[in-house]
């Protein structure tokens, strides 16, 4: 699998990343929902916002599972009657990012070296008190992961984090 | 006669704008009624209540749809599923909120593990109190998800037509199933333009129809080359009108046919290439023919736990060509190295295009000393009738003309073995859900759909009683069915598992004591009550039975309640691995 720098994907070999297109309702998202909880799939992320159109939604599940589970999900998505199209990206070169907000402790002497961490992470620092920092970083997972795996030790208070979301790619070189 | 409401302004325009539609402004549920009639509705089933009350005032004077009183919801999705069985349109339910809709579940399920074409309307709280807990208020949308093809809930009714129309389509196109529109009160009674617009298109629903054609040829190549092949004719062939096609090619490339309980009657029994059915249950020979085959040939089947047996010993030499509708089904439980997704009737008269005859000729001769050494059993009867035996004469009586509509048991099984079909939808069963409490109200639907083919119920004492009081119905309607109880005086099926596999301890599975007198019962109902304990009695009673025509007949058949329904694949077992017999 490609593993390239910047948010686009990183991928264990049975980690997919689906790409739904739908009509925009709530019976559509339940009822995708219901597939995976009514078969026993999994459910890592699930993100649902509108399309270009703005009758349909896309909506990106992220999952896991080998071959045979992945093409059942995908044609058990199918088979509902609002599913316009299913795209499995993992198969295609894509760009992916999620949106994490951290709430970390801050001391007065550890605040400038949090700050420097999530200048590397390309982070925002959204929200500040005497005692906490609350900071923005988005990317994909492994760059959210690899975040939270260095502001941890500083104690790490709540975490709000979106499911993936992603694209197809148009472009081939690297962004 | 509710007739639509025409604006006398708005004829006058008829001819002049073409684009829009001669419309007229009817309210919800003349909506409702002008479209059954415009998609070709004839029968409904229904059971009314408060929020479907200005439905049911407008069906008063309505004489072109005929709407049948049930007596209980789960009845009627049972009998709009039987009228669809029998009569391939889609069965038509309407019920009223709440209650009314949370009944219809169990024939909802039902339908939809059967793929049956049925459309149900249930009654909701209006629009604006939805969510508050309202009387009679209940998730119907939020409870049938799982079981429905697709739902609706009507939130303007503008968009009524559409949606109505739109669930006809879904309900009988592709994999056909049950779909539920949900019409809260204040739309049926509010105002909206009837288009008569006929054309429904779904952006997102477009189901493949013709077969791949490399994948087509492919299978023609390997059923030409086959020393031992096989076909597998599930519900689909029933479904999808298929079995002219499967039985032109069976006949043509001279390939024995076994069919699962879904698709008994899709290829006649009566055919030299009938092997009967296969799976836990099925004969000796057809499961035989399904473990040793080298090319198997699955058509509108979805390979059930129930016909494979153990998955691992299911046609372990064979490779596998399926063809089904639903690309879902393909690949699901089995491996199959020709994956051909499509409507089996054009896939399979491709197929038959292509394929040249195999040389069967050894293959044939292992089956025929199949078929001559390991025949189904009747076993003669000492005093009590043999259920076997029941079955059989019964098949004798009816000249295998009949629709036979089954419960869930022995029975079933029995009557899947014993019965001989020659015609397709004729055998209307529960085979995914196996739902007691099916047959009887089933029954009935296909009557209404069916009204000269002549209709059996075989049923158990307990499945009987779990929908016996149609019977007012049916007496109502004067509904002719008749229905045979297979009288073992337990849960025939539960015993005999627990006679097998739980050491003879019977727990809750005999009824003997709280049984009702069928012949009384059905008496009180003003049905016609027979009761047969040997085989004089049984051929008196239905000759008598089948010569009633304006009313329900139940036929109380005393049967031996030791008899055991064989062959057997015991749960877990492989399919060649089957039971034939009592040690
Ligand atoms: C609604 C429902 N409840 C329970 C079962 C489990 N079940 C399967 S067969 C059977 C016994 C059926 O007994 P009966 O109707 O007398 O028929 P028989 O087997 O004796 O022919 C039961 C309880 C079922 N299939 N459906």
């Amino acid at each position: 699998m490609t593993v390239s720098k910047n948010g686009i994907s990183s991928q264990t070999s049975d980690r997919h990343t689906l790409s739904v297109l739908v009509s925009y309702n709530l019976n559509a998202l339940s009822r995708i929902i219901g597939i995976f909880s009514g078969k026993g799939f999994h459910i890592d992320s699930i993100s649902f916002g509108s399309e270009k159109e703005s009758d349909l939604a896309r909506i990106t599940i992220t999952t896991h599972g080998d071959e045979q589970i992945i093409e059942q999900i995908t044609k058990q998505l199918h088979k509902i009657i609002d599913v316009v199209t299913v795209t499995d990206l993992t198969y295609e070169r894509f760009v992916e990012r999620e949106l994490a907000l951290i709430k970390v402790t801050a001391t007065r002497s550890s605040r400038s070296e949090i700050m420097q961490i999530a200048q590397v992470f390309r982070a925002k620092v959204i929200d500040i008190s005497p005692g906490k920092l609350s900071i923005e970083v988005t990317g994909n997972r492994d760059k959210i992961n690899a975040f939270i795996g260095m502001l941890d030790p500083f104690g790490i208070d709540e975490i709000s984090r979106t499911g993936s979301v992603a694209l197809k790619r148009e472009f081939e070189g690297s962004v | 006669m509710a007739q639509p409401k025409t604006e006398p302004a708005e004829h006058k325009n008829k001819n002049q704008a073409t684009n829009t539609p001669d419309t007229a402004v009817l309210n919800g549920a003349e909506i409702l009624i002008n479209t059954l009639k415009d998609v070709n509705v004839d029968t409904i089933f229904g059971y009314p209540g408060g929020a479907v009350l200005p439905i049911y005032d407008s069906l008063f004077d309505e004489h072109d749809i005929n709407h049948v009183l049930i007596r209980h919801e789960q009845a009627g999705a049972h009998a709009a599923d039987g009228y669809a069985r029998a009569t391939g349109k889609a069965g038509v339910v309407l019920v009223t909120s709440g209650p009314g809709g949370t009944n219809t579940v169990t024939g909802i399920a039902t339908a939809a593990m059967d793929s049956i074409p049925m459309v149900v309307f249930t009654g909701q709280v209006p629009t604006d109190m939805i969510g508050n807990d309202a009387f009679q208020e209940a998730d119907i949308v939020g409870i049938t998800r799982p079981i429905t093809k697709h739902n609706y809930l009507v939130k303007d009714v503008s968009n009524l037509e559409q949606v109505i129309r739109e669930a006809f389509h879904v309900a009988t196109s592709g994999r056909p199933g049950p779909v539920l529109v949900d019409l809260p009160k204040d739309m049926i009674k509010s105002e909206a333009h009837y288009s008569g617009l006929k054309k429904v298109s779904i952006p997102s629903y477009k189901p493949t129809r013709e077969g791949h054609s490399t994948q087509v040829s492919k299978a023609a190549q390997m059923l030409s080359n086959a020393k031992k092949p096989l076909i597998y004719a599930g519900g689909g062939v029933i479904l999808g009108e298929a079995w002219e096609e499967l039985t032109a090619m069976a006949e043509r490339l001279n390939i024995p046919v076994t069919t699962t309980l879904m698709g008994l009657g899709g290829f006649p029994e009566s055919k030299p290439q009938s092997l009967g059915m296969l799976g836990m249950h099925g004969t000796y020979y057809a499961n035989m023919a399904t473990t040793e085959c080298d090319v198997l040939l699955a058509a509108g089947a979805r390979f059930d736990d129930r016909v494979t047996g153990r998955l691992d010993g299911f046609s372990p030499h064979s490779k596998k060509i399926h063809i089904d509708i639903d690309p879902s089904n393909i690949g699901k439980n089995v491996p199959v190295e020709v994956p051909i997704v499509g409507d089996v009737k054009n896939v399979l008269s491709a197929i038959d295009q292509q394929a040249s005859k195999p040389d069967t000729t050894d293959w044939w001769n292992t089956i025929e000393d199949w078929k001559k050494n390991h025949p189904l059993k009747v076993p003669k009867s000492e005093g009590l009738i043999k259920p076997q035996r029941m079955i059989e004469r019964i098949s004798e009586v009816t000249n295998g003309e009949a629709i036979v509509v089954t419960d869930v048991g022995q029975h079933q099984m029995w009557a899947a073995q014993h019965y001989t079909f020659n015609h397709p939808r004729s055998f209307l069963s529960s085979g995914g859900l196996g739902t007691m409490g099916y047959g009887f109200p089933a029954a009935m639907g296909a009557a209404f759909g069916c009204p000269d083919r002549p209709i059996v119920c075989i049923t158990g004492d307990g499945g009987f009683q779990m929908t016996a009081y149609e019977l007012a119905t049916a007496v109502e309607y004067e509904v002719p069915v008749k229905i045979a109880i297979m009288n073992n005086e337990c849960l025939g099926m539960v015993r005999q598992w627990q006679e097998l596999f739980y050491n003879k301890r019977y727990s809750h599975s005999i009824l003997k004591k709280g049984n009702p007198d069928f012949v009384k019962l059905a008496e009180s109902y003003g049905a016609v009550g027979y009761r047969a304990s040997n085989d004089e009695e049984m051929d008196d009673i239905l000759e008598k039975a089948m010569k009633i025509n304006d009313r329900p007949v139940v036929m109380d058949f005393r049967v031996e309640a030791r008899e055991n329904c064989y062959p057997m694949v015991p749960s877990g077992a492989a399919l060649n691995e089957m039971v034939e017999g009592p040690e």
